[in-house]
């Protein structure tokens, strides 16, 4: 771009477009933080909030906005990177986690819908959890980026379901896909912690 | 996601007044396994977010003489567990087989009631009618409506329990503003939209969905069979749930007959219900009823095949609610 043109006035249209630009921020600045009073009462969150997370029964303070998902706060804040960012509407399972001992969707979860609630990830259940064991004797993973949605979700379906049969097991972790294509040895995991009996 | 306020009130009426200051832009959050992926993808922006889990009165079975009433923010999974809902085998049967366990954990049934098309013109920001019908006639409407659809709206009712409810002659409790509080059939929820103002719900923004009430159904056979392609946790093809009513001599007395995924709203049909009616179940009888549900069918370019599977649900649902052997899997 050449020089900017200056007009009588030392008036310029980069210095124009900088000034309005600023000016524009400033107001989104002075613009956020307006509260009104009647408001206030009802609980109403507008901004970045500092929350209290119980993630793997410890407590993280963290600073979210009203539309910051669990797994955003989980991966990109927390560093637990077990859950996966797989498919936006969950359908995928790769973000499954448990909340209150409930397998749910992380990635679409709010973040602040988790306040005081317990939340369990693939981290907390720990290298010699009887299911991630399981995994590893059945060489159940390939490219393993859907290992941990499966790990959480076989964890819970057996706690709901600890007698489950080969054909329960495929049922109920159809919410839960792997490109590589390990169901096969996924199920053969799940299948050994039932045998095994040291599941819930 | 575009940022909104949030709110996650304790009680019903601070519910309603957060709904009541600027109904337009504002949404309720149940599950959010509709409306979080919604919002990712900018479908919608509404200006504030009002979660409605921790309403305690919004929660929880309870059963008494009428039948049962329901919370809106129930979970499908605890609905599945519930004893109280045995004599409803047209409702569980549908929940067994809804989505993932994930699913089932999250979603209420307030939110599966009020979730939003899955037609695909939909999801990827051309509207719901997408250019007044004009891109799923062209385009490629496999999965879209076979009755009902002579209008700009296209899409396929997306709630799975509806039909059940409905053929179980389940109301729901609305509350409003200013402590105004009606009772709809689960039927009325639902219109199908005549043009890009209208939506396919027809709930205002200001009311909010509180209860579930299913009647009693002392003795009323009911059965859902739902028609999917492979076992995951996609929609199936075509449902029917049909509620039956017979005489001490196996006379049916009343048959409602809904499908699902064929039309705009849960499709209630007359026809099949009219052949039903003082007739003796048998095989013959519920095949004459699914061939009348799909009489009025008008196909789109590539959803022919979706006659049949109406036609054969409908048979099927008939035959299960009566205790007889389907033929099907």
């Amino acid at each position: 771009m050449s020089e900017p043109v200056r007009s009588r006035g030392g008036f310029s249209r980069r210095e124009f477009l900088k000034g309005s630009g600023a000016a524009a921020a400033a107001t989104a600045v002075v613009g956020a933080p307006l509260v009104a009073p009647a408001e206030e009462a009802t609980g109403l969150i507008r901004g970045a909030e500092e929350v209290t997370l119980q993630v793997n029964g410890k407590a993280h303070r963290v600073r979210i906005e009203p539309r910051t998902t669990l797994l955003e706060v989980l991966r990109y804040q927390l560093g637990l990177t077990g859950a996966k960012p797989v498919s936006a509407d969950g359908c995928c399972g790769g973000s499954t986690v448990l909340l209150e001992g409930k397998p749910i969707s992380a990635a679409t979860t709010l973040a602040l819908d988790c306040v005081g609630k317990q939340i369990t990830t693939v981290e907390g259940l720990g290298a010699q959890d009887n299911v991630v064991q399981a995994f590893v004797h059945q060489d159940a993973m390939q490219c393993g980026f859907c290992t941990p949605g499966f790990v959480v979700a076989v964890k819970a379906f057996l706690k709901k379901h600890p007698y489950a049969t080969e054909e329960e097991v495929r049922e109920g972790l159809n919410g839960n896909l792997c490109r590589c294509g390990t169901y096969v040895n996924v199920v053969r995991a799940a299948l050994e912690v039932v045998k095994g009996g040291r599941n819930g | 996601m575009k940022n909104f306020e949030y709110a996650a009130p304790r009680t019903e009426e601070e519910a309603l007044a957060l709904l009541a200051q600027r109904p337009d832009q504002t949404a309720v959050l149940a599950g959010g396994t509709d409306l979080v992926p919604l919002m990712k993808k900018m479908l919608v922006t509404p200006q504030r977010v009002v979660n409605i889990k921790n309403i305690d009165s919004l929660r929880g079975i309870h059963a008494h003489s009428q039948g049962v009433t329901i919370g809106a923010v129930t979970t499908l999974d605890q609905l599945l567990e519930a004893p109280e809902l045995e004599p409803y085998p047209a409702v569980k049967q549908v929940i067994a087989k809804l989505g993932s366990l994930q699913l089932q954990c999250q979603m209420t049934l307030g939110g599966e009631l009020c979730r939003r098309p899955q037609c695909w013109y939909f999801r990827n920001g051309y509207g719901l009618l997408g250019r007044r019908g004009q891109l799923v006639e062209q385009g490629d409407n496999r999965y879209h409506a076979i009755l009902d659809n002579q209008g700009p709206a296209k899409f396929v009712s997306p709630s799975r329990l509806a039909p059940a409810l409905i053929a179980l002659g389940a109301v729901v409790r609305v509350a409003g503003p200013g402590q105004q509080e009606t009772t709809v059939p689960v039927e009325r929820l639902y219109r199908t939209p005549k043009d890009d103002h209208q939506r396919e719900l027809t709930l205002s923004p200001a009311q909010l969905l509180t209860h579930v009430l299913p009647k009693l159904s002392q003795g009323t056979l009911n059965a859902t069979y739902e028609v999917k392609h492979g076992t995951g946790p996609q929609p199936p093809l075509a449902t029917a749930s049909v509620a039956l009513e017979l005489d001490g001599s196996g006379v049916v007395r009343s048959a409602r007959v809904v499908m699902g995924q064929v039309a705009p709203v849960p499709w209630r049909s007359r026809e099949a219900e009219e052949v039903l009616v003082g007739q003796r179940i048998g095989y013959e009888l519920a095949e004459l009823a699914g061939a009348a549900a799909v009489a009025p069918a008008t196909p789109l370019s590539q959803n022919q095949y979706k006659v049949q599977i109406a036609k054969t649900a409908v048979k099927r649902a008939v035959l299960l609610a009566a205790g007889l052997e389907t033929g099907g899997l």
